[in-house]
């Protein structure tokens, strides 16, 4: 799987590695507010009803926002924290592209 | 451009989720008929990719932040299905471990970045490349374009599902429900930060990462994309 495509690997290897230059950017993207970000707004000031009845549809996201739980008051920390997501997803997204590659015809 | 659960009424995410069905199920089918064994490497290379690009976040002037996806890349390397398989695959993933995305939301999130991007992306490069070569300046300019329209298509489509909320959704006290800014707020600062920032880079990245791919590795940038076109490797 690795080695007719070797160069490509390592140029996903070096993204990986150079991930944490993503967490310069602090601000939370356009629509992606959490509550406290809506309350504290002056466009906004409130939590929405359907928002607040929705928002935490989902509770089982083990590194949410790429980070690890209680690993976020240091750079480093975060940068870990940062890597390590990127390593977990990228492996969790090999693992269901070379699963579903399987019903690819020869 | 990931929506967060909330912020789309049920009867606009479900929907949005219906409609993805049929759109995976044609895509696991083009993608069984027409990609190689040999080329599933690539496609999973190509999603891990896609997941990577999404981490890094551009800092826009004014607080916000925004990234490039990669997706129009995937298109042109692997055509928009096996794209729309690929970053389908990264997205739902950031939606389950990282709460990047809503769970609800991963139809309209998928509609924007998984289908809107890459076929957007796909079409505008085969029309502005034409005959040229991948690798030609052509080719290369085409491949910036392509990531242009293909992002801000996707962003516009993002902004028109947020603020569409606003215009449809109210609680009896005539308070928003769920995306609790206007459809004209939603769209000009999406399409700002889009159209300004996150375009460009990927336009950038779609361009750089064609020209890494065709040196490096001639055979994945036929006239067709791999995906498509059986004989690729008989006249390489």
């Amino acid at each position: 799987m690795f080695k007719r495509y070797a160069k490509l690997w390592w140029a996903l290897g070096a993204l990986i590695i150079l991930c944490p230059l993503g967490l310069i950017a602090t601000g939370t993207a356009f629509g992606e507010w959490g509550l406290d970000e809506l309350i504290q707004s002056d466009e906004v000031g409130f939590i929405p009803q359907g928002l607040a009845k929705f928002g935490d549809f989902w509770q089982h996201a083990v590194l949410p926002d790429y980070s690890i739980p209680g690993m976020t008051s240091t750079f480093t920390q975060s940068a870990l924290g940062y890597i390590l997501s990127a390593v977990v997803g990228v492996g969790l997204v090999l693992l269901i592209i070379t699963l579903l590659g399987k019903i690819v015809k020869e | 451009m990931h929506i967060p659960d909330g912020y789309l009424a049920p009867q606009t995410a479900i929907p949005l989720l219906a409609v993805m069905v049929p759109a995976w199920s044609v895509a696991v089918k083009k993608v069984q008929q027409t990609m190689k064994k040999k080329e599933v490497p690539v496609l999973a290379v190509g999603a891990a990719f896609s997941f990577t690009i999404m981490m890094f976040n551009l800092p826009v002037p004014g607080g916000s932040s925004a990234h490039a996806v990669g997706a129009v890349l995937l298109a042109i390397l692997l055509g928009p299905w096996a794209a729309c398989l690929g970053v389908s695959t990264a997205l739902i993933i950031q939606a389950m471990v990282f709460s990047d995305g809503g769970i609800l939301a991963i139809g309209a999130n998928c509609l924007n970045i998984a289908v809107i991007m890459p076929f957007v992306g796909y079409y505008i490069y085969r029309l502005i490349k034409g005959k040229a070569s991948a690798v030609s300046g052509r080719g290369i300019a085409a491949a910036f374009i392509a990531g242009y329209f293909g992002l801000c298509l996707a962003a516009l489509s993002t902004a028109l599902m947020f603020g569409s909320q606003y215009e449809w959704f109210k609680a009896a006290d005539g308070t928003p429900l769920y995306f609790p800014l206007s459809l004209k707020v939603a769209v000009s600062a999406m399409m700002a930060e889009h159209l300004l920032l996150a375009g460009p880079v990927e336009g950038i990245v779609t361009a750089l990462g064609l020209t890494f791919v065709g040196r490096t590795y001639p055979e994945l940038i036929g006239d067709e994309p791999v995906a498509l076109d059986q004989e690729v490797n008989s006249y390489v």
